[in-house]
C-alpha cells in the first residue's frame, strides 16, 4: 500500500513523504494529486522524503524526474531525501528536460501551420508524380503498340486471366442481382401506371449505358486495382523494384504496361457479362409478373440499340486503364513500414472510384454534346 | 589481389542529402579492380545510402561516381544501361522476384539483354546456380528458400550478365554465423576465380576480417570517411579512438578506461 503525506514547513517549503511501492499503479494515483498540490502551494523548495519507498519502477522515476524538472524550470529547488542508491542511479540515467514534453512541443497553431504546409507539399509532389507517371505511361504504351514484341505477353495474359476470367463469377452475380433488384423495384412503381412492360426498357438502358460499366469498374477497382497496388507495393518494400532498376529493366514496361493493357481489354468483356446477367435477372422478374420471354426479348430489342451498348463499352476501356494505372502508381509510390502496402491498396481503390466517376461524368457530357 | 590493379570505381566529392539533411559530404575514394572493398560504419551512418548512390538509386546533390570510367550519376538511356550491365547488386533481403522461380529470376535479365535461345539461357542460369551451390534449387520459388539460400540465389542472379562489379548490401544480416561464413567463402571464391570486384556494405567484424582487402569507415557525426585501409592495420594502428573501438568491439566506457 502506497501513501503520501504533505508537510508544509514554511510557507514555500513542501515535503512529500512517500512510503510503500512507487510502481506504475501507485504513480498513476499520485501523479495528478501531487502536481495539483504543487500548483496550489508553488513551493520554493520541494523535497521528497523517499526513505519509505521500498520499490520504484520506471513510472516512479518518471514522477520524480518530472517533479525535479518542474522545479528547475521555475528556478526552484528540488531534493530527494533517503532515496535508495539503486533508484538514485536510475534517476541519473535521464535528463529531466529531455523527458518533458512541455518545453519541446511547439504551440498548436505552429504545428497546425506546419502540418498544412507539409500536407500541401505532399499533395503537390503527388500531383507532380501523377502527371509525370501518366506521361511516361502514355509514351511507353505508344512505344509498346508500335513494337508489340517488346510487351511481356505471358505476364499480360496471366494478369488478364486473374483480373478478367477469375472475376467473371462475381461480376455475373452482381449483374444478375442488380438486374433483378432494379426490375423488381421499378415493376412495383410501374404497375401503378400499368406500364410494367417498360421495366425492360429501364433496366436494359440503365445497364448498357451506366450501371454495367460502372459496376464492373467498381468490382475491378476493388479486386484488381487494390491487388496491383499491393503486389507492386510489396515488391517495392522488398527492394524488388530497386533490383529491377539496377538490372536495367524498365519498371513501367515490366510491371505497369502489362497490367494496364490487360485491365483495359478485360473490362469491356466483363461488362458484357455483367450486362448479360443483369438482363437475365430482369427477365426473371418480367416472367414472374406474367410476360413471356419473347415479349421481354422484343421489348429490350426495341428499347436499346447497339449505340447504347457500345457507348457503355467504350467507357470501360478508359475505366480499365484508369484502374490499372492508378493501382500501379499507388504501388510504385508505396512508402516504407508495415502499413505502407495496406495504405497503397486503400488509396488505389478510393482514387480509382473517384477517377471512374469523374470519367463517367465527362463521358456523359461528351455523349450529350455529340448526341449519343 | 594483384598489385598492378587499377581503379574500377572512383567516387569523387560526393555529397548526399535529403532536403536540408546532409547524409554525407565530400566523399572520395577509389575501388581497385578485383578487390573486395568494404564500406562500414555504425548503424544509421549512411552505408546503404552510399551504396545506393553508387548504383544510381539515390542521386547525390554533388559529385561523380565513375564506374569503369563512366559517370553513373549523369548517365541516361543506353549509357546507363551499359554501366548497369557491368554491375550486379545483391539487396539485403535478396529481392528475388517472388512470382518467379530461381531459374526464371536469372533468365529474366538474360531475356532482356541478350538474344540467346531459351535453352542457352537455362544452361547459363544453371551454371550461375551451381557457382553459388544451388544447382538443385533451380525450380524452387524464393518463398521456399532459407535466408542464406535467398542471398546466394540473389548473388547468382546478380551474376547473370557476368558483371565486373558486385555490390552486396549487408550480406550477413539476419544469418547465423555458419551460413554467414559460407557466404564469406563464396565471396572469396568468386573474387579469386572470376576476378569480380566486390563492394560490400556490412558491419559484421568476422566477415570484414575474412573477406576485406580494404575498407572505408563512415562516421555519422562528421558525415565523412574517417578511416581507409586494411582492417588489420586499422584495428592496430588507427589514431581514431572510434575506429579502434569499432574493430575491437568495445563500448565507449571500455575505451575510456
Amino acid at each position: 500500500m502506497t501513501s503520501i503525506d504533505y508537510e508544509i514547513s514554511d510557507k514555500d517549503k513542501l515535503k512529500l513523504v512517500i512510503t510503500g511501492k512507487l510502481d506504475a499503479e501507485a504513480t498513476g494515483n499520485l501523479w495528478p494529486q501531487v502536481f495539483r498540490k504543487i500548483d496550489e502551494i508553488n513551493p520554493q523548495m520541494l523535497s521528497v522524503d523517499a526513505v519509505g519507498i521500498e520499490y520504484c519502477d520506471g513510472a516512479g522515476i518518471a514522477l520524480l524526474l518530472e517533479l525535479k524538472h518542474k522545479q528547475e524550470q521555475n528556478n526552484r529547488q528540488f531534493l530527494t531525501i533517503g532515496l535508495k542508491s539503486e533508484f538514485e542511479q536510475l534517476m541519473t540515467l535521464f535528463d529531466p528536460g529531455k523527458l518533458s514534453k512541455s518545453d519541446k512541443e511547439r504551440a498548436s497553431f505552429v504545428r497546425f501551420a506546419e502540418n498544412v504546409g507539409k500536407a500541401t507539399f505532399k499533395l503537390l509532389q503527388d500531383l507532380k508524380s501523377q502527371v509525370s507517371f501518366t506521361g511516361e505511361l502514355f509514351v511507353k504504351l505508344l512505344s509498346t503498340l508500335v513494337h508489340p514484341g517488346s510487351l511481356r505477353w505471358r505476364d499480360t495474359f496471366l494478369i488478364a486471366e486473374k483480373s478478367g476470367a477469375d472475376a467473371i463469377g462475381i461480376t455475373a452475380l452482381l449483374g444478375f442481382l442488380i438486374g433483378l433488384i432494379l426490375a423488381f423495384q421499378s415493376a412495383v412503381a410501374m404497375r401503378t401506371f400499368g406500364a410494367e412492360i417498360y421495366v425492360a426498357d429501364l433496366v436494359v438502358l440503365s445497364l448498357f449505358r451506366e450501371l454495367g460499366p460502372l459496376l464492373t469498374a467498381f468490382v475491378l477497382a476493388a479486386r484488381s486495382g487494390s491487388a496491383f497496388a499491393a503486389e507492386i507495393g510489396t515488391m517495392k518494400v522488398n527492394e524488388e523494384i530497386d533490383a529491377l532498376t539496377t538490372m536495367g529493366l524498365d519498371r513501367v514496361k515490366f510491371l505497369v504496361i502489362p497490367r494496364v493493357l490487360a485491365a483495359t481489354f478485360v473490362t469491356p468483356l466483363l461488362t458484357m457479362f455483367n450486362n448479360l446477367f443483369g438482363l437475365i435477372g430482369c427477365g426473371l422478374v418480367m416472367i414472374s409478373i406474367g410476360f413471356s420471354p419473347v415479349t421481354f426479348m422484343n421489348q429490350i430489342q426495341q428499347a436499346a440499340s447497339l449505340t447504347d451498348l457500345f457507348s457503355g463499352l467504350v467507357k470501360t476501356f478508359v475505366f480499365g486503364a484508369l484502374i490499372a494505372g492508378i493501382g500501379c502508381l499507388r504501388g510504385l509510390r508505396t512508402g516504407t513500414g508495415a502499413s505502407a502496402v495496406g495504405d497503397s491498396a486503400t488509396r488505389a481503390v478510393v482514387a480509382s472510384i473517384i477517377a471512374i466517376v469523374i470519367a463517367d461524368g465527362i463521358f456523359a457530357v461528351v455523349y450529350f454534346i455529340v448526341g449519343i | 589481389m594483384d598489385s598492378n590493379t587499377k581503379p574500377i570505381i572512383r567516387v569523387e566529392d560526393v555529397t548526399i542529402a535529403y532536403g536540408d539533411f546532409v547524409v554525407m559530404r565530400d566523399i572520395n575514394f577509389e575501388v581497385q579492380q578485383g578487390e573486395v572493398f568494404i564500406i562500414l560504419g555504425g548503424s544509421g551512418c549512411g552505408k546503404s545510402t552510399l551504396l545506393k548512390n553508387m548504383i544510381s538509386l539515390v542521386k547525390p546533390v554533388k559529385g561523380k561516381v565513375l564506374i569503369d570510367g563512366m559517370d553513373i550519376v549523369t548517365a541516361e538511356g543506353p549509357e546507363l544501361l551499359t554501366i548497369l550491365s557491368k554491375i550486379g547488386v545483391m539487396y539485403q533481403n535478396g529481392a528475388l522476384f517472388g512470382s518467379l522461380n530461381l531459374m526464371e529470376n536469372i533468365c529474366l535479365v538474360l531475356e532482356e539483354f541478350t538474344n540467346l535461345p531459351r535453352d542457352a539461357m537455362e544452361a547459363i542460369a544453371r551454371m550461375k546456380l551451381t557457382v553459388v551451390g544451388l544447382e538443385d534449387s533451380a525450380h524452387k520459388m524464393p518463398s521456399e528458400l532459407s535466408g542464406g539460400m535467398k542471398k546466394r540465389a540473389a548473388i547468382a542472379r546478380a551474376m547473370a550478365l557476368d558483371p565486373k562489379i558486385l555490390f552486396l548490401d549487408e550480406p550477413s544480416a539476419g544469418l547465423d554465423p555458419i551460413t554467414s561464413a559460407q557466404l564469406d567463402e563464396l565471396i572469396l571464391k568468386l573474387s579469386r576465380t572470376l576476378k569480380i570486384t566486390f563492394v560490400v556494405v556490412t558491419h559484421e567484424l568476422p566477415s570484414i576480417f575474412t573477406v576485406a582487402d580494404r575498407v572505408i569507415m563512415l562516421d555519422k557525426q562528421t558525415k565523412t570517411i574517417i578511416a581507409t585501409g586494411k582492417p588489420e592495420e586499422l584495428q592496430k594502428t588507427s589514431d581514431n579512438p572510434w575506429v579502434r573501438q569499432f574493430f575491437n568491439r568495445q563500448t565507449e566506457l571500455e575505451v575510456s578506461k
